[in-house]
């Protein structure tokens, strides 16, 4: 039996050795990918461009104008004289943000009282777009208190009526800086290794079914559970090997801290590699051809990496949505990674997500195993 | 054909596939030594049987044994002694010819002293020394199927099932695969062979003819022959098109079917041919030539089809 495993690993391994592509295939696009999300993939906001109307022409509308541009997060887009400039330059995509300082604006401010600004934002990226609003609200805020202030000292209201305000003391932990890229490096592992795992398997099996050669090797005495062994081993190999090099990219080049315990991590990811490996022996198993196990593996991978929380808060999806998430293992292996790498949590913390992991790819392996040999038939 | 123990047997075996009958109650029994045939059209249940006998797929009913062991209790016990070989053998193209032949020896725990003495003879006999270490996708389509053959008998079995196997297969290549089989039959093999080539029926042992997924009639060529009713008439004539619906409805014509030369003629029994001539005459046909023939296995299929279609 052992034999007949081996057998076919040597195989596989003899055609991977003379398959050039399939190798390049397996190195190079997760490190790309790697690096494009670690770049690309942020949530942070910054260069918005922006078209700015000063129709108050005072000191304090071109205070606060430059408080806006010395910030990093708005660029100057275009010169605006009238409010259809800002409303044209929105339209033509131009600018995201536009920005009408009212005539009357320093005059308000001088009496103590609440000047208005008017913002224009185009919504089309309403993500990007609350943010930017954000930051807007975040500066013309700082800016009003600074001039309320130096106001009351210079008119010396402030003996007597000290202005009250709250502070709040942040601290954000694991990740102080808020930097987006060590919330997204550990999480492209997971989805790059789901992605190409589920499809190297799919398509493996399918290609032998394709070719002819898995009736074949089904004449021989193996036995199925010896053939899926020996046609899924090498690619739990090939995940492990995988997760190392993304992970080692990861920390590498973008600086991830890996805080958490080596061991956790790596029975983390050989539970979520059992359910990416009898995911796609269940899509082999309802495909015939190559080109049916693509858009099958398209339709299932996707709505994967949706319902994960790689980047759409589950919290934030409807009750039905959130459910389906429990079934998605991807869910699950982020959670691990993501405090395996950030907290430095252990199994004390993620015993759950293993318990969880460990039963999605029971229930997956058995339901692939059955229907692999009834689609032998 | 002898009279020895069969080392296959197929007892009342029947697959469906929903409301499809593909094979209905089918038996027979193949001793060492024979080349059995399954003729019969499209449909007729052939490669199904043959996937049942190789033991990839269940039937609902049924029973076959192979060399004493039940296929469908003991699977992997039985595929030791089978060979399968469907009508395109399932090769890594990526791998080298020896590989290949590395590879299903391997499957069948063939030891590597067995392999190599077997796999050198086999690739001689067939001319295929020289590309060893080519990549089976760049061999030619016979070549191919000689690899496979050759990685369908390494493990020596003792039933040899072929589905279709010449299927598209230059005639050289095909008389050289033939010189294979009759080799094998010589060595005590059972062979069960599939195929859509009437003159390749010609050659085998035994002929079970299928229509519907069931046997309609299973002898010896010679003897289904014996069985053809009526005659055969070989009219030559330069335009067989315009002598066959001439010959339509006439009295006592069975069928016709069209040949290089002119048409062969199924008639109810012999003495025909004064009426076929004059029929033909009548209608202006040119003919050169009338005489009673025996039937080809062409003929005969036609013929038992039909009247299996339309008992009398």
């Amino acid at each position: 039996m052992l034999g007949r495993i081996l057998h076919l690993l040597i195989k596989e391994f003899l055609q991977l050795r003379r398959d050039k592509s399939a190798r390049f295939r397996l190195l190079i696009p997760p490190i790309v990918q790697m690096v494009l999300f670690g770049y690309a993939a942020t949530f942070e906001v910054f260069n918005v461009s922006t078209v700015i109307l000063d129709q108050d022409r005072s000191q304090e509308s071109r205070a606060l104008e430059d408080a806006f541009l010395r910030s990093s997060r708005f660029a100057l887009a275009a010169p605006a004289r009238r409010v259809a400039d800002v409303r044209d330059a929105v339209e033509a995509s131009d600018a995201q943000l536009g920005i009408v300082i009212p005539a009357g604006f320093a005059e308000l401010l001088r009496k103590g009282q609440t000047a208005p600004l008017q913002v224009l934002v185009d919504g089309t990226n309403s993500n990007s777009a609350l943010i930017a609003l954000g930051y807007v609200g975040q500066i013309a805020g700082d800016f009003g208190q600074t001039y309320a202030q130096n106001l009351a000292e210079r008119t010396g209201r402030l003996q007597g009526k000290p202005i009250v305000s709250v502070e709040v003391a942040e601290r954000y932990w694991y990740n102080p800086n808020l930097n987006s890229r060590w919330f997204f490096v550990p999480g492209v592992i997971g989805t790059l290794t789901l992605i190409t795992i589920v499809n190297l398997t799919a398509f493996a099996i399918v290609r032998e079914r394709e070719v002819g050669t898995l009736e074949q090797i089904l004449v021989t005495p193996i036995r199925p559970f010896e053939f899926i062994i020996g046609k899924t081993l090498p690619f739990f190999l090939i995940g492990l090997l995988e997760v190392s090099i993304v992970a080692g990219v990861g920390m590498a080049w973008f600086r991830v801290p890996f805080r958490g315990n080596p061991l956790v991590l790596l029975l983390g990811t050989c539970l979520f590699l059992f359910a990416t490996l009898a995911i796609g022996l269940l899509i082999s198993t309802i495909c015939r051809t190559q080109q049916q196990a693509f858009s099958s593996n398209f339709f299932v991978l996707n709505p994967m990496f949706i319902l994960s929380g790689f980047s759409f808060p589950i919290a934030s999806m409807p009750p039905v949505l959130q459910w389906l998430t429990y079934v998605d293992p991807l869910r699950y292996y982020l959670v691990i990674i993501r405090a395996t790498f950030l907290k430095g949590v252990g199994l004390e913390a993620l015993w759950p997500q293993m318990l969880a992991l460990a039963a999605i790819a029971a229930v997956l392996l058995a339901a692939a195993v059955l229907r692999f040999r009834k689609s032998l038939d | 054909m002898t009279p020895s123990a069969p080392i296959v047997e197929a007892r009342e075996v029947s697959k469906r596939f929903g409301a499809l009958v593909a094979v209905d109650r089918l038996s027979f029994a193949v001793p060492p030594g024979e080349i059995f045939g399954l003729v019969g059209p499209d449909g007729a249940g052939k490669t199904t049987t043959m996937r049942m006998l190789a033991g990839v797929m269940r039937p609902d009913g049924g029973q076959i044994v192979a060399d004493g062991v039940d296929v469908l209790a003991h699977p992997e016990q039985a595929k030791r002694h089978i060979s399968y070989m469907p009508q395109r053998f399932g090769l890594y193209e990526d791998l080298t010819v020896d590989e290949n032949i590395r590879f299903y020896a391997d499957l069948f725990d063939v030891p590597r002293d067995v392999r190599e003495t077997r796999a050198a003879a086999m690739l001689a006999a067939s001319d295929m020394l020289p590309f060893r270490k080519r990549l089976a996708g760049q061999l030619s389509g016979g070549m191919k199927q000689k690899l496979g053959l050759t990685c369908a008998l390494v493990h020596t079995p003792k039933v040899v099932l072929l589905d279709e196997p010449t299927t598209g297969v230059d005639p050289l290549s095909r008389r050289e695969f033939w010189q294979i089989l009759y080799g094998l039959r010589a060595e005590g093999v059972a062979l069960v062979i599939s195929t859509a080539y009437l003159d390749e029926a010609e050659r085998c042992d035994r002929l079970a003819l299928l229509h519907g997924g069931r046997m309609v009639h299973c002898d010896t060529p010679a003897g289904l022959k014996a069985r053809m009713p009526g005659a055969m008439l070989e009219v030559v004539s330069p335009e067989p098109r315009r002598a066959r619906d001439a010959l339509a409805g006439q009295p006592g014509v069975r069928g016709v079917l069209l040949i290089g030369i002119g048409l062969h003629v199924h008639v109810d029994a012999a003495g025909r041919s004064a009426g076929i001539a004059a029929a033909l005459a009548a209608a202006g046909v040119p003919v050169s030539e009338i005489a009673e023939v025996a039937p080809s296995i062409e003929d005969l299929f036609v013929a038992l089809l039909d009247n299996a279609e339309t008992p009398a």
